[in-house]
C-alpha cells in the first residue's frame, strides 16, 4: 500500500486511491511484487489453485440457484439441473471435476514446498496456513460430496460423521449433535449444504492471509536461497504470463474431464438415490481422500485410527519443526532427495490400499505405508536434519544458473 | 545460458513427471471399486461410445420400442419427459402422439379431486407403480429399479446392462437357484427375480431389424445410455468447440512467455 501521506494522484484512480488504496495495492501487490526469477512451473499451482477456487465459487453459485437440500428433493434438483437447466450439466461437471482438480493442484503444490523446504523459518506460518487451507477443503469437499444424496453421499456421510463417536466419553452425544438428530438426515443435510456454502468464503479469507504471508518474505525458489534484488523480477509480466500459459494447459486437461469422462472420477453408486435401508458392498470416499482412509483403517481401533488420520495432517503442519536442517533446497540434499520420492510413492500407494477392501494385502500394504509415512516424519526428516551433509551450494542464485 | 536452460528443462521435466504420476494414480485409484467376484464384462462396440460418439437413431428408436413393450411393464424411467423423445427423431406430432398414449394423475381440480388425464409432451413417463412397496408387492418382493440413469449407476453401465440381459442361463452344477428366482451369470450373487426379458421375436421392430436377443439388448441399451445421459452429445460437441479454443490459445500464450521472459538475462 502507498504511504498514506503521498500526495493525490491525478484522475478518478488518484482520487481513489488517495482514500482508499485499492489501486495502489494491486499494483504492489500483483504488478509490481518482486519475484525470484528462476521459478520453475513446479511455482505455478499456488495462484492455479486460487483460479480453480474462484470457477468453484461461481459454479457452485449457480448450482446452488437450482439445488434443492432436502432429502426428498436433493437428488431429483440434481437431476433436474443435469437434465433441464440450461447448461446445468455443464456447471454440474465442473463443479464435481473441479473437486479433483483442486486437490490436485494443491497436492503438488504441497509436494513443491515438501521438496523445496518451502516451510522452512520465515515460512512456517505461510506453511500452517496453507494446511489449515487444506483441512477447510477436505471439509467443504466432504459436504459438498453430500449434497447430491445418492447411496454414497449418504454412508459417506455416515461412516465419516460416525469417526467422532470415537472421542471418549462425549464421542456419540458429538455424533448426534452433527446430525441433529439420530441419524443422517434432513437435519444433517441441511446444514451441510449451509456449511458447504459458507466454507469456501473462509478458504478465500484464509487463502488472503495465505499470500499476504507469502507477500512478507516472497517466494522461495528452486535453490532455496535467499533471492537478492539483483535475483528479482516483477511478477508482471513475467508471472503473468508464465501463470496464464499454465492456466492454459490446466483448462485443456480439465476440459478433457468435464466433456469427455465427466464421471470417471466419481462412484456409480451416487447415481442411485439414498437409502438408509441398503448398505453399498463397499463404502469408498472420492479418491482424494483416500491416502488419508488408508491411515484411519490401519489400526484395528477406531479410537486409534482416527487419532492417526487427524495426526497425519498435524504432522503436516508441524514440519518445519520436524525438518530442521539448514539447507532449504532438496536440490542440495541427495539423501533428503530420495527420501522424499519415496514419501510420494508412499503417499500414492496409501491412496491405491484406500480405495481397495480393508482386508489381506490391501491392508497389509496400507499399514505398512501408514508405518512409513510416520516414520519419515518423526524419523527420517529429524535424522536428516542432524546427520545429512548437503552438497556444496552456490552463493547466489546468479550463481547457480 | 545453456546450464539455465537444462536446469529449466529437468525442472519442468520433473513438475511434468509429477503430474503424470499423478495422473496415473488417479486412473488407478479412481474407480476405487469392490474388488470381487464379479465376472469380466464382454465389451460392446457402441455407437455412442469415444469422444465423436454419437446415438444410433434406429437403436434409439428401437430401444424405445422395446422399452416400452417389454421393460416398462416393470420399470419406469420416471426422470425422462416426453418432449425429450425429439433427441430419438421423432417430430412434435408424433411426440404427442405418443405421450396421449399414456395416462397421467393430475390435480386437484376445482372440485378438489386428483383425475387422470393424458399425457403431454411436457410430462414425465409414468412409472409402472404407485410406490415401492407396490412394486415389490407385485414381484414377489422384489423391487425393480428405474431404469433413468441404471447406465450411470453402474460401472462399465452400458457393457454391464447388456450382460445382464444376456446372461441368463443353466446354474451350475451345484449352484441352488431358489424359487423364483433366475441364474444369471453377471448379476451379483448370480441370482435375479427377473426372468430372462428378451426372448428372440418379442418385439417386431418397426423398421423391419429381425429382432435377435442381442439386437435388443443392444437397442435397448442405447436407449438407456441416452436416457441416463441425454446430454452427452452436445457435451462432446461442446467439448470439441472448446478444445478448438484451448490448444491454440494455450500455444499462444506458451510462445508469449516465451518472447516475453527472453528479455530477462540469467
Amino acid at each position: 500500500m502507498s504511504a498514506p501521506n503521498a500526495p493525490q494522484k491525478p484522475g478518478l484512480i488518484g482520487w481513489l486511491d488517495y482514500r482508499l488504496p485499492i489501486f495502489g495495492f494491486m499494483n504492489k501487490e500483483l504488478r509490481q511484487y518482486p519475484t525470484p526469477k528462476n521459478l520453475s512451473y513446479a511455482w505455478n499451482f499456488g495462484s492455479l489453485a486460487g483460479i480453480i477456487l474462484l470457477i468453484m465459487i461461481l459454479s457452485g453459485l449457480f448450482l446452488a440457484m437450482n439445488y434443492t437440500p432436502s432429502t426428498d428433493k436433493a437428488f431429483d434438483s440434481v437431476e433436474r439441473i443435469m437434465r433441464d437447466v440450461n447448461f446445468g450439466w455443464l456447471l454440474r461437471y465442473i463443479h464435481a471435476n473441479g473437486a479433483s482438480a483442486f486437490f490436485v493442484v494443491v497436492y503438488l503444490h504441497m509436494a513443491r514446498g515438501l521438496y523445496y523446504g518451502s516451510y522452512k523459518s520465515p515460512r512456517e506460518l505461510l506453511w500452517i496456513i496453507g494446511v489449515a487451507i487444506l483441512l477447510l477443503m477436505m471439509a467443504t469437499a466432504f459436504m459438498g460430496y453430500v449434497l447430491p444424496w445418492g447411496q454414497m453421499s449418504y454412508w459417506g456421510a455416515t461412516v465419516i460423521t460416525n469417526l467422532f463417536s470415537a472421542i471418549p466419553v462425549v464421542g456419540d452425544d458429538i455424533v448426534t449433535w452433527l446430525w441433529g438428530g439420530f441419524s443422517v438426515d434432513n437435519p444433517t443435510l441441511n446444514r451441510f449444504f449451509v456449511l458447504h456454502y459458507l466454507l469456501p468464503f473462509v478458504i478465500l479469507g484464509v487463502a488472503f492471509l495465505h499470500m499476504i504471508a507469502l507477500h512478507t518474505h516472497g517466494s522461495n525458489n528452486p535453490t532455496g536461497l535467499d533471492a537478492k534484488k539483483e535475483d528479482k523480477i516483477p511478477f508482471h509480466p513475467y508471472y503473468t504470463i508464465k501463470d496464464l500459459f499454465g492456466l492454459g494447459v490446466f483448462l485443456v486437461l480439465f476440459a478433457l474431464f468435464v466433456f469427455y469422462v465427466p464421471n470417471y472420477l466419481g462412484h456409480p453408486d451416487n447415481y442411485t438415490p439414498a437409502n438408509p435401508l441398503v448398505t453399498p458392498a463397499h463404502i469408498v470416499p472420492e479418491w482424494y481422500f483416500l491416502p488419508f482412509y488408508a491411515i484411519l483403517r490401519a489400526v484395528p481401533d477406531k479410537l486409534g485410527g482416527v487419532m492417526l488420520m487427524f495426526g497425519s495432517i498435524a504432522l503436516l503442519a508441524a514440519l518445519p519443526w520436524l525438518d530442521r536442517h539448514p539447507v532449504r533446497s532438496g536440490r542440495y540434499r541427495p539423501l533428503f532427495k530420495k527420501f522424499f520420492w519415496l514419501f510420494v510413492v508412499n503417499a500414492l500407494a496409501l491412496g491405491w490400499a484406500g480405495g481397495k477392501p480393508a482386508e489381506g494385502h490391501y491392508l497389509l500394504i496400507g499399514r505398512l505405508c501408514t508405518a512409513y509415512y510416520f516414520i519419515h516424519m518423526l524419523v527420517v526428516l529429524p535424522l536428516l536434519s542432524k546427520f545429512e551433509k548437503p552438497s556444496p551450494l552456490p552463493t547466489s542464485i546468479a550463481a547457480a544458473s | 545460458m545453456t546450464m539455465t536452460m537444462t536446469m529449466t528443462m529437468t525442472m519442468t521435466k520433473r513438475s511434468l513427471v509429477f503430474v503424470a504420476l499423478l495422473l496415473a494414480a488417479m486412473a488407478q485409484l479412481s474407480p476405487a471399486q469392490a474388488a470381487g467376484e464379479a465376472e469380466p464384462l464382454p465389451q460392446h462396440d457402441w455407437s455412442f461410445a469415444g469422444p465423436f460418439g454419437t446415438f444410433d437413431r434406429g437403436a434409439l428408436q428401437r430401444g424405445f420400442q422395446v422399452y416400452r413393450q417389454v421393460c416398462s411393464a416393470c420399470h419406469g424411467i420416471k426422470r425422462v419427459a416426453f418432449r425429450n423423445l425429439a433427441d430419438l427423431g421423432y417430430s412434435a406430432e408424433e411426440i404427442k402422439a405418443i405421450a396421449a398414449e399414456y395416462q397421467v394423475t393430475d390435480g386437484p381440480n376445482d372440485d378438489g379431486e386428483m383425475f387422470q388425464r393424458k399425457a403431454t409432451p411436457a410430462d414425465r413417463f409414468p412409472s409402472p407403480y404407485a410406490n415401492e412397496k407396490a412394486a415389490r408387492a407385485a414381484n414377489n418382493g422384489a423391487y425393480p429399479p428405474d431404469q433413468s440413469l441404471i447406465v450411470k449407476a453402474r460401472h462399465d453401465g452400458a457393457n454391464y446392462v447388456r450382460a445382464l440381459l444376456l446372461g441368463y442361463g443353466e446354474a451350475p452344477a451345484g449352484m441352488k437357484v431358489q424359487d423364483g428366482m433366475h441364474y444369471n451369470k453377471y448379476f451379483p450373487g448370480h441370482q435375479i427375480a427377473m426372468a430372462s426379458p428378451l426372448m428372440e421375436g418379442v418385439v417386431t421392430y418397426q423398421d423391419g431389424t429381425p429382432a435377435t436377443q442381442e439386437q435388443m439388448a443392444n437397442d435397448v441399451v442405447t436407449f438407456l445410455a441416452w436416457a441416463a445421459e441425454p446430454e452427452a452429445e452436445a457435451r462432446k460437441r461442446m467439448g470439441l468447440k472448446v478444445m478448438i479454443f484451448l490448444v491454440p490459445m494455450t500455444i499462444a500464450l506458451y510462445l508469449l512467455k516465451r518472447k516475453i521472459w527472453s528479455r530477462v538475462k540469467h
